[in-house]
């Protein structure tokens, strides 16, 4: 588990004091967020907590309020939106969807849908796909041109239980190989925690933030998601620990 | 066996079918059907304009066009009510303001008649020259904002993220849709030029697996209906544009049923 970083780097993205006021309702305030190359940042909360908000104000779709986005300087990003369900009205084939996007070759795809175990959809009707295989298909869209930011937004709705737990074994490896950053955005806490070297925990401010262990204990947490939960993690981390040296078998075990 | 006039007619019929036929592709994908036909409607009001301020037609077209693209956008912004509510309001403002224009200039100015359906059978060289011109300018432009303009189709914030100018694809599309009607509505009129838009590219979505591949076939169904229109309504002696739309309609049902039969794919 690579989890150390080199500190020293500079962020790719980093905003400070974000606020952000949409019908005379606060959606977020004084946010502070930061994402280094190679670092996993988790973003979790509550339902209507500003998460989406703040992935929006982060990518320059809309513009904050108050505070400052600072970008390193021709940074690339790829996205993954949340709840994304292509239209039938349009005629695409997987591989038409990811030349889709300006950057990255042609001779990219091929590979690219290999690494997200969406090799074999390359022809298929991007609005054929089940909810797990159109998942990978977005995921690989997004890193088209091996960009430096990957932006997940909720990247396992849709997903059975099963292709969850795969879906972040690939998350983690695609920032292993390519060491990108990755912005996460979850609800499902126990399973994101394990993965993530920095949790920040948001209800329109930031609640607390920092490695997995110290946000799953700080009191914010435990009064935002309950105890259980809280205790839900810790049961998970330690058997993370054993678990991750038979990530083999783990993808055995899902099978269609 | 053709006269002169029927072949000039065929030849600029089929030039607005492919013209239209790309730009129609987006409209449905972008479910913007009502759109396309409020910008139509909008043409008359345009020509009004246009002969009351004494400029180029053309000009008074495409000016009221965009006009009504950027009341559209404010309004958008600025009230919680749909977009079809809004263009509803739009559209038959659009055409009311073209009827009271049209009588006050007095019928022997202006032919409501000519814009709501076209004179396809009046079509002079001058004016196949000004649709191949004017068309391949358009298509030139579709090719050119082709790509950022599918991309914000298929998500227009996933596009945006990876950094696709949305506001100006968006402007183009609309500037390109206004070019379109300025043209057309003279010779095959305001209803045709919105079933020109709309009905083919539905009839192509079956047929179809890339959005390149819809846009093409689109085209030819087009121009298959214009060509088989203009004969049918010679033969059954009844008036071109109408036969043209329901020539379109005939294509598109026995897509319909194709599609139904194959199962979506």
């Amino acid at each position: 588990m690579a989890r150390s970083k080199d500190k020293t780097e500079s962020p790719l993205i980093k905003g400070e004091k974000l606020a952000l006021t949409m019908g005379g309702r606060t959606v977020v305030e004084h946010v502070d967020i930061a994402i280094s190359p190679g670092e996993i940042v988790t973003l979790i909360g509550p339902n209507g907590a500003g998460k989406t908000t703040l992935v929006r104000l982060l990518l320059g779709l809309v513009s904050p309020d108050e505070g400052v986005l600072s970008r390193a300087p021709g940074l690339t990003i790829g996205y993954v939106p949340q709840r994304f369900q292509l239209d039938a009205t349009i005629p695409l084939t997987v591989e038409r969807f990811l030349k889709l996007s300006s950057r990255g070759s042609e001779n990219d795809m091929g590979a690219l849908l290999e690494e997200v175990g969406a090799g074999h959809l390359k022809d298929a009707q991007v609005s054929t796909l089940s909810g797990g295989e159109f998942q990978r298909v977005v995921l690989a869209k997004a890193l088209m041109g091996n960009p430096q930011l990957l932006v997940l937004d909720e990247p396992v709705q849709n997903v059975d239980f099963s292709g969850e737990a795969e879906l972040y074994q690939l998350i983690e490896t695609i920032r292993d190989t390519r060491g990108c950053g990755i912005l996460l955005v979850s609800h499902n806490l126990h399973v994101v925690l394990g993965a993530s070297d920095r949790v920040v925990c948001l209800n329109h401010h930031v609640c607390c933030s920092g490695v997995p262990e110290t946000v799953a204990k700080h009191p914010e947490y435990e009064r935002l998601f309950g105890t259980k939960a809280a205790q839900a993690f810790a049961i998970y981390s330690h058997h993370h620990d054993h678990e991750h040296g038979l990530s083999g078998e783990v993808e055995d075990g899902h099978g269609h | 066996m053709f006269d002169d006039f029927l072949l000039r007619a065929m030849i600029a019929g089929v030039g607005v079918a492919i013209i239209a036929a790309p730009l129609g592709c987006f409209i449905v994908w972008r479910r913007m059907a009502y759109f396309g036909a409020t910008i139509a409607h909008s043409g008359l009001l345009g020509v009004a304009v246009g002969l009351l301020l004494a400029i180029d037609l053309t000009i008074g077209v495409i000016a009221v066009a965009l006009a009504l693209g950027a009341i559209l956008t404010l309004l958008q912004r600025s009230t919680t009510l749909p977009q079809d509510t809004i263009l509803g309001i739009l559209a038959h403002v659009a055409l009311a303001g073209g009827l009271i224009a049209a009588s006050a200039l007095g019928g022997t100015r202006f032919d409501l008649m000519g814009y709501l359906f076209g004179d396809i059978l009046a079509v002079s060289e001058r004016d196949i020259l000004w649709i191949y011109g004017g068309g391949a300018a358009i298509l030139a432009v579709t090719a050119w904002i082709w790509r950022p303009l599918l991309a914000i189709s298929v998500h227009e914030e996933l596009a945006r993220a990876e950094g696709v100018n949305a506001a100006r694809a968006s402007a183009v599309f609309m500037l390109l849709l206004a070019f379109t009607v300025a043209l057309a509505m003279k010779l095959v009129g305001i209803l045709l030029i919105a079933s020109l838009l709309v009905i083919p590219a539905a009839a192509a979505r079956p047929f179809s697996s890339t959005p390149e591949k819809m846009a093409f076939i689109a085209a030819g169904l087009a121009g298959t209906s214009v060509i088989g229109g203009m004969a049918a309504s010679l033969w059954l002696d009844t008036p071109a544009g109408p036969t043209i739309v329901m020539v379109m309609a005939l294509i598109f049902l026995v897509s319909f049923l194709c599609g139904s039969l194959r199962g979506r794919r």
